[in-house]
């Protein structure tokens, strides 16, 4: 389960002082559950979801996840998750095999179950053709899945996407997608952030629209469709984000 | 969470590295080829070049001298020297190096000499040139030889004996052994390369492993892994560190090796100009100097690490790294200069102490009090150095700089 709580995270900057990416974040996701965040570029969602990960650590506030405290036990945090975004590359001189046996070994996997998981995996993900092949000669779509038997090597039960389909064509997308629901279905805790509404509309089980670093609202869809009297995801985001964005051109 | 995190990333940056072709070249081929070209094959060509241009007869000319009839004789039976004919743009020739050099007799030069006048014999030449020093050699030879004749056959008009000229003969002789005087001659220039190819070596891996890391995006890949920074610092640091000393390493090696095949042309060869290049390098001097490596490496792992680490790109690294290498060739090169020793005081200013040490030990000189102080000295600066890497690898802003 994730818990956030009172999220803020400020940045300095030379000329534009300072900055908060993420402002009073508050919001849970619980087992088998996928959490939306969705907004628009620079909302604070990468922010959100790399304090979530443990990469940053936030100026305010905190979350817990599995009962692990980000701020207190970072390393903890980190055993218990899976994450994923377009950032996070591959070593491209390390077969695809070798890439996740390294992370499976860093996520303390003994030898005999770090071969299980990967062969399941490997099997899992019909990546047996490629696994000896070196990561700078694997297709976007091989390395996508190589990405994802990296997250994961060490069963987590906390899975992050921040923009995982970003820049990807729509057969590779669809991988990712396919593999966020078989997430779900596992039990797992989802928390996934996008700027692409039908993805949001096809997987979320929970949206958060967040804008300027705010959590504005959140909700299943249904209860957004309600509560705004829109149909369409796009217009229920254009009517909670215009009047915000209006006041700060203002 | 892995309990040897450090030895997983270490193997796991040792794997990439050795696959990375440019690795081969700055960690093994320049170290391992460097010292033969430069030592072996710049000196032996050197020796080769110098020994022809000896047995070439140097071409010269004589201006003038009409009236002095026996000393240009004299010139015209040196068998070492090859007379021009007068030319007006003499100057020119001698620039052209067509002639080596000329030799001007003043006018009335062998009647002065009669009457005991002094005059000067001027010799032109091209300053710098090899061929034309050669040239001006065998003149002032003549001249020289051609003078104490005079000055005999005027002590013997006057009935004295030549000795009244050197009334004591002076002698200089090496007591150093031969180790020790070719220590002393190219000793600096072993410490200077050491300490010059064991940050090459560091070089390359320490922005691989910290900017190349960002470049690629594997840096958040790594950072959302259980590991923590200060294993995930010391992995990446023991790799530079390796790399570092396998380029000392395979240096001091590729220098015995040199300097065997240098004394082995010198026994074959018979020449004797690269007599001060006869060097041994024994077991305890090539242990010695890696031993005053080791910290130097560490130090100069966690200074480039850190700065790498400040870019966001291989480009830009090298971009601050380059002015680096100048802060490390400027104090090692002041260890090769003329008057500079080893004191209490310069022990501790790095880089500069362990070329001078190095010096030092290639001498067959072993200060033990100033070698553990080096020794230390170093390692506390690698220590904070150490330090600072770790401190930097905390820094969101450093991370993540956009």
């Amino acid at each position: 389960m994730i818990e956030v709580r009172g999220l803020s995270k400020r940045f300095r900057d030379r000329k534009r002082g300072e900055i908060r990416a993420v402002d009073g974040v508050s919001f849970r996701c619980e087992p088998g559950q996928i959490y939306g965040l969705l907004g628009a570029n620079g909302a604070g969602k990468t922010t959100t979801l790399r304090i979530l990960a443990t990469i940053l650590e936030p100026s305010v506030g905190t979350a817990v996840i599995c009962g692990h405290d980000v701020v207190e036990e970072p390393e903890k945090v980190r055993a218990k998750v899976g994450f994923l975004s377009t950032a996070t590359a591959l070593y491209p001189r390390l077969t695809a095999q070798e890439l996740v046996e390294y992370f499976g070994r860093l996520n303390g996997l003994d030898e005999n179950t770090l071969k299980k998981r990967i062969d399941e995996i490997f099997a899992r993900l019909d990546m047996d053709g490629f696994r000896d092949r070196r990561c700078d000669k694997l297709s976007t779509g091989m390395k996508q899945k190589t990405s994802i038997a990296r997250t994961l090597v060490h069963d987590p039960p906390v899975m992050i996407f921040d923009e995982p389909t970003l820049g990807l064509d729509i057969m590779t997308a669809r991988t990712i997608t396919t593999f966020i629901r078989e997430c779900r279905d596992r039990g797992k805790t989802v928390i996934f952030s996008t700027h692409i509404m039908s993805e949001v509309e096809k997987l979320c089980d929970v949206i958060g629209i967040i804008h300027d670093g705010k959590l504005l609202t959140e909700g299943t869809l249904a209860q957004l469709r309600a509560k705004y009297g829109e149909q369409d995801l796009e217009e229920i985001f254009v009517k909670i984000v215009t009047p915000l964005q209006a006041r700060v051109e203002a | 969470m892995a309990r040897n995190a450090i030895g997983i990333v270490y193997r796991k940056e040792f794997t990439e590295w050795v696959r990375d072709r440019r690795t081969l070249i700055s960690t093994v081929l320049v170290p391992l080829f460097f010292f033969p070209i430069i030592m072996v094959g710049f000196t032996a060509l050197a020796v080769v070049m110098v020994g022809k241009a000896k047995e070439e007869t140097p071409r010269i000319m004589i201006l003038d001298g009409e009236d002095s009839p026996q000393v240009v004789a004299g010139l015209r039976e040196v068998k070492s020297l090859e007379i021009a004919p007068y030319s007006a743009n003499w100057k020119e020739q001698i620039s052209d190096k067509e002639i080596r050099a000329a030799v001007e007799i003043p006018p009335g030069f062998q009647a002065a000499l009669e009457k005991g006048e002094p005059k000067t014999v001027k010799i032109y030449y091209y300053e710098g040139e090899m061929k034309s020093s050669f040239g001006v050699d065998r003149i002032e030879k003549f001249l020289k030889d051609y003078r104490d004749q005079v000055v005999k056959e005027r002590l013997a008009a006057k009935n004295v004996p030549p000795s009244v000229l050197t009334p004591f003969e002076i002698h200089q002789e090496n007591v150093a052994p031969p180790e020790k005087v070719s220590g002393a001659t190219v000793g600096g220039f072993i410490g200077y390369m050491v300490v010059l190819l064991c940050m090459t070596g560091a070089m390359y891996p320490a922005i691989e492993l910290t900017a190349g890391e960002k470049e690629r995006g594997t840096m958040e890949t790594i950072l959302s892994s259980p590991i923590s920074r200060m294993n995930l610092v010391l992995g990446k640091f023991l790799l530079v560190l390796s790399a570092a000393l396998a380029t000392a390493a395979l240096s001091v090696m590729s220098m015995g090796i040199s300097f065997s095949a240098l004394r082995h042309f010198n026994v074959t060869s018979g020449r004797g100009e690269a007599a001060g290049l006869l060097l041994q390098l024994g077991p305890k001097a090539v242990a010695a100097i890696f031993l005053m490596a080791l910290p130097m490496a560490v130090l100069f792992s966690a200074v480039l690490m850190t700065i790498a680490l400040f870019a966001k790109s291989h480009k830009e690294a090298q971009s601050y790294l380059t002015p680096m290498t100048f802060l490390v060739v400027i104090p090692a090169v002041a260890s090769l200069l003329p008057g500079v020793e080893l004191t209490p005081k310069l022990a501790f200013i790095p880089i500069l102490n362990t070329s001078l040490v190095c010096k030092e030990i290639m001498t067959g000189t072993y200060h033990w009090n100033a070698i553990a102080l080096i020794f230390v000295s170093t390692c506390a600066y690698a220590a904070g150095a150490l330090f600072l890497a770790f401190k930097t690898f905390q820094r969101e802003s450093v991370l993540f700089r956009s």
